[in-house]
């Protein structure tokens, strides 16, 4: 048993996750293959919007994987910051805009 | 920048390239036996119909991931009689359709136009691999696109990319710049533009420690970008994966990616890519006149496994017959789309 939650070499095992389930797991790799081929968008852009996801869901693994993605695929730098900077923005904003929820109840109980 | 020779370091020495790349066996499996588990080994030729032919490592430039060690420091210049040899062989073989020239920058050998020239008279179709900052290099290169006009040649160029900072940071401060001026000018007398039939093919590959991505939604992206930014046309890209050899992999130890790159290159392993690899149909030529598989083994100093060593004791049958060495960078070729000095194989 590892004394540690994540370990780097673990994501170039993700294919084997099918050995518990692999129906399941074969299932989600074809659907997972399919979501990222040339479509209405292209590949690379999907590329950096599965970095900008990575941020938010803050996957250790996913970050590493779209990072070189993207890259690979062309977006510079700054790009890929500012992609970055989106899923920042929609996670900070996720938060404030509960403040409006905060507000509602405030006012509904202060004199 | 100077090449590893001039710095003396030990990835100088050939030997010492293919033990580093021997290391870790249970790790990374040998290419001989991922050939075996698809039934291609030995391999062996399907005809030899390209010559390859490396006329000298001396270049204008220092790329961080120059397979061929190239730079200004690099003196080795393929002389006239060499050339000759080469010229003589290829009038006893009339299969041996194509001509790619290579270097370092081929244009800076004194006897490049002789060459060229000399080729064309027996008819062959020839390629020429110019990194295109020659041409800005100095005024006696200014007229290099009329000349290879003149003489229908095709010319094959790297642009690692579309944009500055990663052509700057493979090649050099100022070769984006100087390679755009470049493109112009092959432009200008019509190289890249339709139904000029002059073949102006880009190479991309890739700026760091990662595989090159499809080669047409790239070659898309060239063009636009290209067309947009400074009215730039071209035929074709090649998007060619680097092999972990000399400078590149120089820099994969130092930057301490060749473990994760190498891991990439094995997962990647494509039999189709296999199937197709350049080695099958090329024969290699160093500065010296020896006989390699390819390129990348010419830069191991692995000469071919035929009795004919050298461009004077040249029999094609014979070496139409032979197994083609392989090691562990073959595995750069077989991945993913496969790579070529034409591009993707698979």
């Amino acid at each position: 048993m590892a004394n540690h939650y994540y370990n780097a070499e673990d994501l170039n095992k993700f294919g084997k996750v099918g050995e518990f389930q692999k129906e399941m797991a074969d299932k989600f790799f074809d659907w997972y293959g399919e979501v990222f081929k040339d479509s209405a968008l292209s590949a690379k852009e999907k590329s950096l919007i599965a970095l900008a996801v990575a941020h938010a869901v803050q996957c250790p693994y996913c970050i590493d994987a779209y990072s070189s993605d993207a890259y690979e695929k062309g977006y510079n730098e700054a790009q890929m910051m500012e992609a970055v900077h989106v899923a920042t923005a929609i996670r900070g904003g996720a938060s404030l805009v509960h403040g409006v929820q905060m507000m509602n109840k405030v006012k509904s109980i202060a004199m | 920048m100077k090449s590893l020779k001039a710095l003396a370091n030990k990835l100088a020495d050939t030997d010492y390239q293919l033990e580093v790349l021997q290391r870790e066996p249970e790790r990374f499996p040998s290419f001989e036996e991922q050939l075996k588990t698809i039934g291609l080994f030995p391999l062996k030729p399907t005809g030899v119909e390209v010559f390859q032919i490396n006329i000298g490592k001396m270049c204008n430039q220092v790329c961080k991931h120059c397979h061929v060690d190239a730079g200004p420091d690099r003196k080795e210049i393929m002389t006239q009689e060499t050339m000759q040899q080469c010229l003589d062989v290829l009038a006893a073989n009339p299969s041996l359709q194509t001509v790619d020239l290579t270097g370092g920058a081929p244009e800076m050998n004194p006897n490049f136009r002789w060459f060229v020239e000399g080729i064309k008279a027996l008819d062959r179709h020839v390629i020429v691999r110019c990194n295109l900052t020659i041409i800005r290099a100095n005024k006696k290169f200014y007229d290099l696109p009329e000349f290879y006009k003149k003489h229908d040649i095709e010319v094959v160029s790297s642009l690692p990319f579309y944009t500055q900072d990663r052509t700057d940071r493979q090649r050099g401060d100022g070769v984006f710049e100087d390679s755009i001026k470049a493109l112009q000018m092959l432009n200008e007398v019509g190289y890249g533009k339709e139904g000029t039939g002059l073949l102006l093919n880009l190479v991309y590959n890739p700026a760091g420690a990662f595989l090159p991505p499809p080669q047409e939604g790239l070659k898309a992206e060239y063009k636009k970008a290209l067309k947009q930014d400074f009215d730039i046309e071209f035929n074709d890209l090649f998007a060619i994966t680097n092999l972990p050899i000399s400078r590149y992999l120089d820099y994969l130890l130092v930057s301490g990616n060749y473990e994760d790159y190498m891991q990439k290159l094995i997962t990647a392993f494509n039999p189709a890519a296999a199937v197709g690899v350049m080695c099958r149909d090329t024969i290699s030529i160093d500065w010296e006149g020896y006989l390699y598989d390819c390129d990348f083994n010419q830069m191991l100093n692995l000469k071919v496994e035929s009795k004919g060593k050298h461009i004077s004791d040249f029999h094609l049958e014979e070496l139409n017959q032979r197994s083609i060495i392989v090691n562990q960078h073959c595995y750069g070729c077989t991945a993913g789309a496969g790579s070529s000095c034409g591009g993707t194989t698979a």
